[in-house]
Formats: structure tokens, C-alpha cells, sequence
């Protein structure tokens, strides 16, 4: 937490905004974007699958929202049966590959690992996943379930991210047929657009989608958009059922004078734009960047620009740090990474000349009587980029007409199911999201079983 | 500090960390080295006649790792010294003159002709070394020919052996003994009754050590084939310690010096044979994994567990635990303990749980009042000490014995506080009984 702010932020050193490409000798770029835990050897895997326990009725897969069986997948490993536990892996998570990517495994599985209660040191169940599941994807070319027999009913699955993938594998396991829609141009969702680029390297979600698509009887059609090019009543008629995967399209407003400035940007476009580029030195970044939000996006967008070559990155949050979304993890990966965390301060004007951004005037806060006011103390942040990454919102292309909504999101029971019969929805569009991939492939998983229950009544 | 100084047999050591016949104890070269790092004795590696044997050109070793490579186990199908003779001869005699206050036993192998031991015998008493060795225990290659465990499997051939070396020869004698018997007692006697001065254990154990599933031969496969070899290293150690105190207890070898070998690692080790009878500690595997210098840590951890237990001589403590080396029989069965869970040390992972309800006696919980707690149930405790041995937290499951007069929740009777073993239960149908019964 800065306590003190260092006079640089007082002064204005500059006019116009500075954001340029290339902040960064060529060769950087590949290493800043590089694996962040890269892949285990084999010894390594052994060493640590044998510090697992083998609990009884182990706490790790009770933490884990799609139930691997974590113990089994370990000891498999362990034993050098490493394609034996990426099917135990992949038998409940289809996308463990990502999962063990991307899961904030320290508010998860690790976090309520034995070892990690005793000694503070986890089985680095994450690690040891992806060792596994990249042993099977490197040696097969398809994923170790068959497609079921047809049973001549169709499913459409709308939105092709962790939910929608997770759905239509376990669809097709089933022998449903299932047309896979996606508005985008690449399938694999957050996966493809959004996780941090450190996380998955190497075009890994395009890997992910295809190996999970190559279990046949899935037809995958991108540029379609719901509300646009497709229509759920016409869905309903067309298939037997409808499943809806279509994440947070939108990006909450900061709601305050000058958001439309030239670079007050949404964190997650931009971070699309970094994961689709080709070349990194030629994305633009700001020399001073303010990002605004507490959440994983937050330091997702922080961490990023400050590789890109970004001088001074500093996330701005209205509460205290211990109240950040982001865990505890990844606001320590921010700060190794050179990211000022300012807390108790939130967005009053974003200031600037003829449309272009120069800084941001944030306001301190405080909390009274549990709810947050401002002190009237204002600070101003010299910034050529802020970011907006105070969370996402439903795209409701007219979804509200149709389904029970509630504060924006999908209202659905245990099964997924949504108030219509035969629509059911899951991932992060549905009330009472978590947010993460794994919840996303377990809400995508459960759906498929309802589908296919009612389906075969 | 305590004084670590040894006598066996009369051969004196200033500690008694012997190296035992093998690679280690090659050549001139290695014996010195080790010397150098302070090792108290060798067993130099098996003499036979000339011309020598020939090794194998292949892998001599095999080894059963644990996940981070610790060597656990080894196997290995070397012969005796493949130089000649005389090499082995002069060298010998080069490093007891320059090194007289450390013990040097050469170790023997030939034919069990009378006529091949005196031959060799005169040999190596011209080297001015301390002792022989005679090595009835190797069981690869050197038992095909006759010899080796060969011999020590047949008691009779050990006392004729035993008795020529005695005979013909003015040097202390240890027969070396085979672990590939069934009642390793019987190898002893027959040396004692030959005139040994003394028996070391154990040499290594008929061993396989894997089959390579590709190729789908015994492992280490040298050009398709592989062969059984002897095992040795930390994981023999138990077998080693049970023969070497059936020796120490049998009354017909009580009182016989022993030298200890097998799977001595650290000081902790050495202490252990010692405690149940041995005079000396032999050690092969654990030099052959981390080089020489491991005899620092064992003589000063030997040094410092002395001075803390007040013991300022090693035959202080030789032999103790002897006496305490019983029979099963003779347990006592009045002794009743319950396992106690340390909920505070108690990480929850549940093995000792499913272990004793999947495989023994149903008495630790899984949950308690709806939360995920791992409690003893005395009514069902045998005290087997799996769950001990399982729980991965030291120290956080112990023993505890019950106090006499209370009352086991098992069996709902009394816990009596006089010994009563087997030899009288009455489920014995060989018990014995009062006179008056
Ligand atoms: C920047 C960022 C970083 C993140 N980092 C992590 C992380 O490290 N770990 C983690 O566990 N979670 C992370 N998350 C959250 C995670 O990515 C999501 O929870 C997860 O992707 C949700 O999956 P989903 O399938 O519900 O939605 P999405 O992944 O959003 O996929 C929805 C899909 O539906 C498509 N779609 C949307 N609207 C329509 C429409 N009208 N018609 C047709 N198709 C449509 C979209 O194109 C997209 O392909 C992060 C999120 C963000 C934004
Ligand atoms: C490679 C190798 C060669 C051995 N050669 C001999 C030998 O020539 N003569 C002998 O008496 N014992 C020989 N042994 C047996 C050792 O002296 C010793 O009895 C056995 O290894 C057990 O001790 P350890 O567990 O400390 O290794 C050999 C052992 C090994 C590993
Ligand atoms: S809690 Fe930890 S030690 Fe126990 S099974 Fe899970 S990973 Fe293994
Ligand atoms: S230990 Fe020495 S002799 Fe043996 S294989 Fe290795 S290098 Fe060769
Ligand atoms: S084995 Fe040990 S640590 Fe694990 S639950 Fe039992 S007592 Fe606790």
C-alpha cells in the first residue's frame, strides 16, 4: 500500500499523452510474456505427486468445483501412469488442461490442502494437473471419451467459452448432436480473449478447444450472435434443447465526467486486443497507466501493461486490500511486478485537453457506519491510460423479455435449468456466477447432464 | 568426548566404523583415501587365486529409489577382486605399514581344498595384516564355482574351513555369513565350532531387482539377459539386525564377537547393531553413495549420543539390548495399549482412518458430530500401531499403555499389573499349567 505519494504524482511532467508501441528491447517481449509456471520435468512431478497424502475423503477435492479426483489423479502420476490421470482429470473437467492454467488453485484446492494447512505448503495440485493433462494432449489427438451413440436429438449451445465447451463435450458423450454457436470469431471464450497471456501460452485455448471439439458430433459455427444473427425462440423450435453460455459481454461504467476520453479504455478489450496481437511491440501502451477496480481483471491489466513496458502502473481501489477480489496471490504477482496497489481512493474526473486523457482525480474514501464515503480529499494521478476494470455485465439482447433475470444475470436452479423448460444457461451469465473458469465448466457439465436426462425421459 | 576407540578379536581401530570388503576396499588407492577420512578399519575386497575373475562389462548395479532418487536399495553382481594376486599382496603390505593404527582384515575366498588355504594364507600373513576374513557369503558368480555362499549354506563345510584357517594360521578369524539361509544360528555355530574368533552379517540377499517391461528381462539387463544379484543398503538393515541378534542371544554363540554389516547408514545404525551385540559396524552401500567423508558424521553422532547417554566407552553399550531381545512368547500380554490422536498435531488427512477401517479394526472416526475429526474409539483399539506407523505427522499418534486397574473399553476387563505371556494363557493348548490344576 502507498502510503506517502511520491511527488511525481503532484506534478505534471507533460502535456499530451504518451502512449507509444515499443517500449521494449525486441527480444523482451517473449520473456515477459513467457509461461509463468512453466511445465514440471518428470522428476519434478514425482517428487512433488509424492508429497501427497492420499487423504480419505480428501479435502482438495471437496474444494474443487468440478470434484476431480484429485488423490487418484496425484497417485497416478506418481506411480508413472500419467495418461491414466489426465483421463481421471478429464472425466470430470474437460477443460483441466486450462483449469490447471488459469484456477486461482490458492482460494481452491491448494488452499484447504492438508499440507497447506500444516506446513503452509500446498501440493502444487495446479502444477501437477497441467503435467498431466499437457502428457495427454501432447501424446493424443483426441480427448479419451467417445462420442455416444446418436440419439437423434439436438442441442444448441450458445456461446463457445468454458461453459459452452464443457457442455457440448459432455453433450456429445451422450451422442446428442450439438451446433455450437459463438459470436466471435475464435471459440474458447475469456480462455481465448481474456486470461492473462502469461497464463496460457502457445495458443493453448485454440489447442484446448480443438481437442475437446474432436470428439465429434459437435458443430461449431463462430460469427453468430444472439440477438443478432440467432433468436431463442427459433433456437427453442429448431433444437430439442437450448444451452446458454454467453458469459459478460459488457463492461460497467465508471460513471464519472471524462470517460470518454481517448484512452479511458475497457480493461478487457484491450487485454482481447494483447492476446489476439501478433506482435506485442507493436500494441500501444500508455507510460502511465491508472487502472481502476480491485478484481482479477484489475490485476490482470496492471501486470500486463507493466510488461508491454508501461512506466508507472498503479491500480486504484475504493476499499481497504484485504477487501480486493483479487486474491492474495495476485496482488502479490501486481507488486512483484512493479504495480503500486493505492487503496481507499475512487474515480472523480478524468482530466484532459481536445479528448485526450492526461490524469485521473481520484477521491479518498473511507468506510463509515459499514458503508464507503468519500473524504473530499482529492488526489490527481498524471495518467496517458486508464483502465476501467470494475467488472462485466450481460449483454441482455432482449433475454429479459424471455427469461428470469435478476440483478442482470440469468436466474437458474441447481440443474441449470433457466425458467424456460428447455433453455438452460451456466458460466458467468447466470446469477450467482463465481467467475471462474472451473465454475463455468461445472455449471456447463451439470447442464449437460440435466439435457441429457430430459432429453432421454 | 567419549573414547571410540575399538578391540575385536585383539584388532584394534581408534573407531569402530569399518569398511566392509568390497568396491571401497579395492586397491591401495581407495583404502587410503579412506583412511584419510578417518575411517577406523577395512575389509579388503575378497582375494582369490590367480588368474582373477573376470567382471561383467556391463551395469554390476542395480537400485530401488525412493521419488527423489534416495538410494534405498542396491543390488550388484560383482565378483571377487579381479587383479592379480600379488598386486593385492603388495599393496596391502604398503598401507598397514603406513597406516599401523588402523585395522586391516583381508577377506579370503578359494577353493575348499586345504591345500588352496594354506597356500593363500601364508600369502597374506607375510602383509603384516591384522585378520582374515573368510567370505562364505557372496551369492552371485563365486557360489556357481563352489564357493562363496556355496559354502556358507552347509554348516559342515564352514567348520572345515574354519577349522583349516586355525589351523594353519596365527591371525584372528571372522567367517563372514550368508542371509541366504533359513536359520542363520546354525552358519554360526558351525564357525564357532570350527574356531572362528568371530562371525560379520550379513553379506548381500538373493535379489531381483525389477523386470524392464520393455524388454521384459530381470533388470540391470546387460545385453538382453539379466541375472539375480545380491541386495544390499539401508533397506536390508532389518533383516541384518534380526540375524545379528539371533547370534548375539543364542546361548550355543553367546559371548561370540560380531561384526556387523548390512545397511549401516548413519551413527544411529552402527549404535543399533551395536546395542544388540556387535563390536564393530561394516559399511558398503552408504560409502558407495555418498563417498567417504559420511564417517565424519558418524563418528562424532556417535561421539555426542555417548556423551549425552554417559557412556565414555563403546563397550559400555555393546550387547545391552541384548537381553531385551525376546521371543514372541514371551510378550507380555497384560501390556495394554490404546492409540491417542494429537488433535492439535492432527492435520486431517484421514489415513489413519481408512487404514484401520479398511484394514484392520474399525476404530478411528472420520467424522465426529457432523465435522471431519479423527477420534480413537477404545472400545475397538487393539493398539496395533498401524495408524502410528501411517500418519504421516510424527510423533501426533502415540501409544499409550493403559495403567493397571483400569478397565479396557475393549474387552471390559481389568488390566493386570503382573506380566502373564503366552506360555500360560489359557487359549494355549500347550500352556503350562499349575500343579494343582
Ligand atoms: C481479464 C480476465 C481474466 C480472468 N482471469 C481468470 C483466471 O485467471 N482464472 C479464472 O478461473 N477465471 C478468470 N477469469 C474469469 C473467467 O474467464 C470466466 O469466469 C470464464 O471464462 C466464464 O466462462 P463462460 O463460458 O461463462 O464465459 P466466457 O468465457 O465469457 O465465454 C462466453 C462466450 O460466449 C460468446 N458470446 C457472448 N455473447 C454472445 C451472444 N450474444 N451470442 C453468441 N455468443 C456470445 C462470447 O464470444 C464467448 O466466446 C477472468 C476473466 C477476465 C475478464
Ligand atoms: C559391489 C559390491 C561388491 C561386494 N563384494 C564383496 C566381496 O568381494 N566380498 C565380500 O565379503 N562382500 C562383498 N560385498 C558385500 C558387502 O561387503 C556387504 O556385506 C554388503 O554390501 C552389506 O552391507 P551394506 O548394506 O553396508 O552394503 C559386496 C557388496 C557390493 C555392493
Ligand atoms: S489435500 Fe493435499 S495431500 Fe491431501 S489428497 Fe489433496 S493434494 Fe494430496
Ligand atoms: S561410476 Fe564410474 S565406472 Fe561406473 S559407470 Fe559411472 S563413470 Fe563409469
Ligand atoms: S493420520 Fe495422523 S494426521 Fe492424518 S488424520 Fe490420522 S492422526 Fe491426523
Amino acid at each position: 500500500m502507498i502510503a506517502n505519494l511520491p511527488e511525481i504524482y503532484m506534478t505534471q511532467t507533460k502535456a499530451g499523452p504518451d502512449i507509444a508501441a515499443g517500449r521494449l528491447p525486441d527480444d523482451a517481449y517473449a520473456e515477459n510474456f513467457g509461461d509463468l509456471h512453466p511445465l514440471l520435468d518428470p522428476h519434478e512431478a514425482a517428487v512433488e505427486a509424492d508429497r501427497c497424502y492420499f487423504c480419505y475423503d480428501a479435502p482438495c477435492m471437496q474444494a474443487c468445483p468440478t470434484s476431480i479426483d484429485i488423490p487418484q489423479f496425484i497417485r497416478q502420476i506418481a506411480t508413472g501412469n500419467p495418461t491414466g490421470s489426465a483421463k481421471t482429470i478429464f472425466s470430470q473437467n474437460i477443460l483441466g488442461g486450462m483449469c490447471a492454467r488459469v484456477c486461482p488453485t490458492e482460494t481452491l484446492c491448494e488452499q484447504v490442502c492438508v499440507r497447506e494447512v500444516a506446513e503452509g505448503k500446498p501440493v502444487k495440485i495446479g502444477q501437477l494437473q497441467r503435467y498431466a493433462t499437457d502428457h495427454y494432449m501432447a501424446e493424443n489427438d483426441t480427448t479419451p471419451f467417445q462420442r455416444g451413440a446418436p440419439t437423434g436429438k439436438k442441442v444448441a449451445v450458445v456461446g463457445a467459452g468454458p461453459a459452452g465447451l464443457s457442455c457440448a463435450h459432455r453433450l456429445a458423450v451422450h451422442g446428442h448432436e450439438v451446433t455450437l454457436f459463438d459470436a466471435r470469431e475464435k471459440a474458447g471464450g475469456l480462455n481465448e480473449y481474456g486470461i492473462a497471456s502469461y497464463k496460457s501460452v502457445d495458443d493453448f485455448a485454440a489447442r484446448e478447444a480443438e481437442f475437446i471439439l474432436s470428439i465429434g458430433g459437435i458443430e461449431l459455427k463462430t460469427g453468430m450472435r444472439l440477438g443478432d444473427d440467432l433468436d431463442l425462440d427459433r433456437l427453442r423450435t429448431e433444437y430439442d434443447a437450448v444451452f446458454l453460455g454467453i458469459g459478460l459481454g459488457g463492461v460497467n461504467a465508471l460513471g464519472v465526467p471524462g470517460e470518454d476520453k481517448e484512452g479511458a479504455l475497457d480493461a478487457v478489450d484491450y487485454i482481447a486486443d494483447l492476446r489476439q496481437a501478433k506482435d506485442l511491440s507493436r500494441l500501444p501502451v500508455g507510460r502511465r497507466v491508472v487502472v481502476i477496480g480491485g478484481g482479477m481483471t484489475a490485476v490482470d491489466i496492471a501486470v500486463q501493461t507493466r510488461l508491454l513496458g508501461a512506466e508507472d502502473v498503479t491500480i486504484a481501489y475504493r476499499r481497504g486490500q484485504d477487501r480486493m477480489n483479487a486474491s492474495e496471490y495476485e496482488q502479490h504477482l501486481a507488486q512483484t511486478n512493479g504495480v503500486k496497489i493505492l487503496t481507499w481512493a475512487q474515480p472523480r474526473t478524468l482530466v484532459g485537453e481536445n479528448g485526450a486523457l492526461s490524469a485521473i482525480e481520484l477521491e479518498r474514501t473511507q468506510e463509515q457506519d459499514g458503508s464507503l464515503a468519500g473524504t473530499g480529499e482529492i488526489i490527481t494521478l498524471p495518467a496517458d491510460m486508464v483502465f476501467k476494470a470494475v467488472g462485466q455485465k450481460l449483454v441482455q439482447t432482449g433475454l429479459e423479455e424471455k427469461l428470469t433475470l435478476e440483478r442482470g444475470r440469468i436466474v437458474v436452479g441447481p440443474d441449470r435449468k433457466t425458467s424456460l423448460d428447455d433453455v438452460w444457461a451456466g458460466g458467468d451469465c447466470v446469477l450467482d456466477g463465481e467467475d471462474l473458469t472451473v465454475a463455468a465448466v461445472e455449471d456447463g457439465k451439470i447442464a449437460a447432464e440435466s439435457i441429457n436426462a430430459s432429453l432421454s425421459a | 568426548m567419549a573414547d571410540l576407540r575399538t578391540e575385536f578379536i585383539g584388532i584394534k581401530s581408534p573407531n569402530p566404523f569399518w569398511l566392509a570388503s568390497a568396491p571401497p576396499t579395492d586397491k591401495e588407492y581407495n583404502v587410503v583415501r579412506a583412511f584419510k577420512a578417518g575411517w577406523g578399519g577395512v575389509v579388503w575386497k575378497t582375494l582369490g587365486e590367480d588368474p582373477a575373475v573376470v567382471n561383467v562389462n556391463g551395469p554390476r548395479y542395480g537400485a530401488i529409489h525412493g521419488k527423489d532418487r534416495q538410494l534405498i536399495g542396491l543390488n550388484n553382481i560383482e565378483l571377487i577382486t579381479d587383479r592379480p594376486l600379488e598386486v593385492n599382496l603388495r599393496e596391502i603390505k604398503q598401507v598397514k605399514r603406513d597406516w599401523p593404527d588402523r585395522a586391516l582384515v583381508v577377506s579370503l575366498m578359494v577353493p575348499c581344498e586345504e591345500e588352496n588355504w594354506i597356500n593363500i594364507l601364508r600369502k597374506v600373513e607375510d602383509t603384516g595384516a591384522d585378520g582374515v576374513e573368510l567370505n562364505f557369503g557372496c551369492p552371485h558368480g563365486m557360489s556357481e564355482r563352489g564357493m562363496g555362499s556355496a559354502v556358507g549354506q552347509v554348516p559342515e563345510y564352514i567348520e572345515m574351513v574354519t577349522r583349516w584357517v586355525k589351523q594353519h594360521s596365527r591371525m584372528p578369524c571372522i567367517v563372514k555369513l550368508t542371509p541366504n539361509i533359513t536359520d542363520v544360528r546354525k552358519p554360526a555355530q558351525a564357525a564357532k565350532a570350527g574356531g572362528a574368533d568371530a562371525v560379520s552379517l550379513i553379506n548381500t540377499i538373493n535379489s531381483i531387482m525389477g523386470v524392464d517391461l520393455d524388454v521384459m528381462s530381470p533388470s540391470p539387463v546387460i545385453d538382453g539377459k539379466g541375472a539375480h544379484g545380491g541386495y544390499c543398503g539401508p533397506a536390508v538393515k532389518p533383516i541384518a539386525l534380526n540375524m545379528v541378534g539371533e547370534i548375539a542371544r543364542d546361548p550355543a554363540t553367546y559371548g561370540l564377537p560380531i561384526s556387523a554389516i548390512g545397511g549401516i547408514t548413519t551413527w544411529r545404525d552402527a549404535a543399533e547393531f551395536m546395542a544388540l551385540g556387535a563390536g564393530t559396524a561394516q559399511v558398503c552401500t552408504a560409502a558407495m553413495t555418498y563417498g567417504f567423508r559420511i564417517v565424519e558424521d558418524m563418528i562424532t553422532g556417535l561421539s555426542d549420543w555417548m556423551d549425552e547417554k554417559g557412556y565414555t566407552s563403546v563397550d559400555q553399550f555393546v550387547g545391552r539390548a541384548v537381553p531385551n531381545m525376546s521371543d514372541w512368547q514371551y510378550l507380555n500380554l497384560n501390556y495394554i495399549a490404546k492409540a491417542k490422536i494429537n488433535q492439535d498435531l492432527c492435520i486431517e488427512c484421514g489415513r489413519c482412518h481408512i487404514a484401520c477401517e479398511d484394514t484392520s479394526h474399525q476404530a478411528i472416526t472420520n467424522m465426529v458430530d457432523g465435522q471431519r475429526k479423527f477420534e480413537v474409539i477404545d472400545e475397538e483399539c487393539v493398539g496395533c500401531n498401524l495408524c502410528v506407523n501411517v500418519c504421516p505427522v510424527e510423533n501426533c499418534i502415540t501409544m499409550e499403555a493403559m495403567a493397571p486397574g483400569s478397565i479396557d473399553p475393549r474387552t471390559k476387563k481389568v488390566v493386570e499389573k503382573d506380566y502373564a505371556n503366552w506360555t500360560t494363557h489359557p487359549n494355549n493348548p500347550m500352556a503350562v499349567r499349575e500343579a494343582a490344576e
